[in-house]
């Protein structure tokens, strides 16, 4: 489904990511992990064609988006739930939520089942998006990628700074769009949150890639994680 | 007479100059705080908007009020085009990188203005307002007969100055509107709080800046062209707006739209108060002293949020 292909990319003339390549699949929960500065939000950053690539494509369902201008990059179903959430403050809930619903012209009925996995949101539509608590504006984050019905869905950090029931209703969450047939990009640095939901792990090393293994490997033998993430 | 309608024709003095700087104040500000754009050429899209204005009341010809009326639509979308060509040709090209926008701006700056002298020349040149019925004033006084109004020589002002402002509080109302109500506001608010985010998340940057720096430089010439009866149109006004503008837009708060109303009607009313009182210079002096006395105490402005 979203596949970037020997990815050379960063800011100006720091180069971040060497020949990365990792491949997503509808339905399948990629976790890339790797240190500070490894190179994971710049991958995000990227895919959405937010940094110019230096050489090498990314590909989303046939299409090849890293040719496109970047605000057309979403519009072919990507959702990006960034690190810091970076909502739109100024603007209400609703605002924010109407801007995702532009991207692919979702109509009412998408609103209506985003709204129901985050019921919360509901009762403060009218409030600005930057008077909401943390786990709220992380509910509103994600909420507003999924209302472009996004084919595919990165997600940056989405635990940072939240408790453990926020941590899990944003898991339940990722679980679902899995279900529903969604690429699932996830960056994390707290592994545990993570690793019983993932489905693979990829590795990221210095902007190159690391192995990639299935979840399953690393949740019977923590060492590895520790090799590659450890201090 | 006594001191009290000095005070009031001081204060209607002054509330035009408000009106006007208002509006061009607000363009500057609708730029800086959706681009982060210091635009230096602001002055001069306000002073092309006046001599367009003169242009077109020359060409229109018959009743003053036709050629107004054409000035008032054609100088503003004139200047806007401009003014959105120029955001594409040259501030994309430099990437919106601050210090090169200040020079580009500058640069673009000069270029309109001996432009502006080559083709049309020194001279002031009036337009011709629509209207302009004398309006005298009454006051009042306690007699001998109690409580009585009396019409005291020389207070009075005209129907134009009164409809500048009414046209001025419209579009204000106008440009408030826009921001809060339509389909277009909500996307420019969205590219001001967060530029990256508004590209994830589909809409046109590009786009949105060229209309905004378009619209900012309509705002200006819209200014311009309601002003240009009172004041005449010449190669040099836009100077002192440009100067007014930004003391207003760092009083107000870089970027908040009502703290710049609030602050243009300040800064015009005091402007017109002190400099019939005293003089016009003193009047930019305080206003100066105004903006460093802010930028020590206050830095983001009477009404602005700090860098988010």
């Amino acid at each position: 489904m979203l596949e970037l292909d020997a990815v050379n990319a960063g800011y100006g003339r720091a180069q971040v990511l060497r020949d990365l390549s990792l491949k997503v699949e509808a339905g399948e929960i990629l976790c890339l992990l790797g240190r500070n500065g490894a190179g994971k939000t710049t991958t995000m950053q990227a895919i959405m064609g937010l940094l110019p690539l230096m050489s090498g494509r990314v590909v989303l369902d046939g299409t090849e988006v890293s040719r496109l201008p970047p605000h057309e990059v979403p519009r072919h179903g990507i959702g990006y739930i960034p690190q810091g959430r970076r909502l739109f403050s100024g603007l209400t809930v609703a605002q924010n939520l109407e801007i995702g619903l532009r991207v692919r012209g979702s109509g009412k009925d998408v609103l209506e089942e985003v709204l129901d996995l985050f019921p919360r949101l509901r009762e403060r539509m009218d409030q600005k998006a930057q008077t909401l608590s943390g786990g709220e504006q992380q509910m509103l984050a994600t909420a507003r990628a999924l209302c472009l019905r996004p084919k595919a869905l990165l997600l940056d950090e989405p635990t940072e700074g939240l408790q453990p029931s926020m941590i899990e209703a944003i898991r339940q969450v990722i679980v679902k769009m899995r279900a529903a047939g969604v690429a699932i990009l996830l960056v994390e640095q707290r592994v545990d949150a993570v690793l019983s939901v993932a489905d693979r792990v990829a590795f990221i090393e210095n902007g190159r890639n690391g192995d990639v293994m299935p979840a399953e490997a690393l949740r019977q033998d923590h060492s590895i994680v520790d090799r590659y993430v450890g201090v | 007479m006594e001191l009290g309608p000095y005070i009031l024709l001081a204060s209607l003095e002054g509330a035009v100059t408000a009106a006007v700087l208002a509006l061009t104040a607000v363009g500057l500000s609708l730029v800086f705080g959706v681009m982060r754009v210091v635009n230096i050429a602001h002055g001069e899209f306000f002073m092309l908007g006046a001599v367009i204005a003169w242009f077109v009341a020359q060409t229109v010809g018959g009743h003053p009020a036709l050629g107004f009326v054409a000035a008032l639509v054609i100088a503003p979308l004139v200047v806007g085009a401009i003014a959105a060509a120029a955001d594409m040709t040259i501030l994309k090209r430099i990437d919106y990188d601050p210090e090169r926008t200040i020079v580009a701006t500058i640069g673009l700056l000069y270029i309109i203005q001996q432009l502006t002298l080559m083709t049309y020349g020194p001279e002031a040149r009036p337009v011709e307002a629509p209207f302009n019925q004398r309006l005298a004033i009454p006051w009042f006084e306690w007699g001998e007969e109690g409580f009585e109004f009396y019409f005291p020589w020389g207070l009075s002002t005209t129907t134009y100055k009164l409809a500048v402002i009414g046209a001025a509080g419209v579009v204000l109302v106008g440009v408030w509107l826009m921001m809060a109500r339509t389909r277009i506001g909500l996307l420019m608010r969205a590219t001001q709080a967060d530029r990256d985010m508004a590209l994830a998340f589909g809409i046109p940057v590009e786009r949105v800046y060229a209309l905004v720096f378009g619209i900012g430089a309509a705002l200006a010439a819209l200014a311009a062209v309601l002003i240009v009866p009172i004041q005449q149109a010449h190669y040099l006004m836009g100077a002192d707006p440009l100067l007014l503008s930004f003391i207003v837009v760092i009083i107000g708060g870089l970027g908040s739209l009502p703290g710049t109303v609030v602050a243009a009607i300040f800064i015009g009313l005091s402007d017109g108060i002190i400099s019939v009182f005293f003089s016009p210079t003193l009047a930019k002096i305080l206003a100066t002293l105004l903006v460093g006395l802010v930028l020590v105490f206050r830095p983001q402005g009477l009404f602005g949020t700090r860098a988010a």
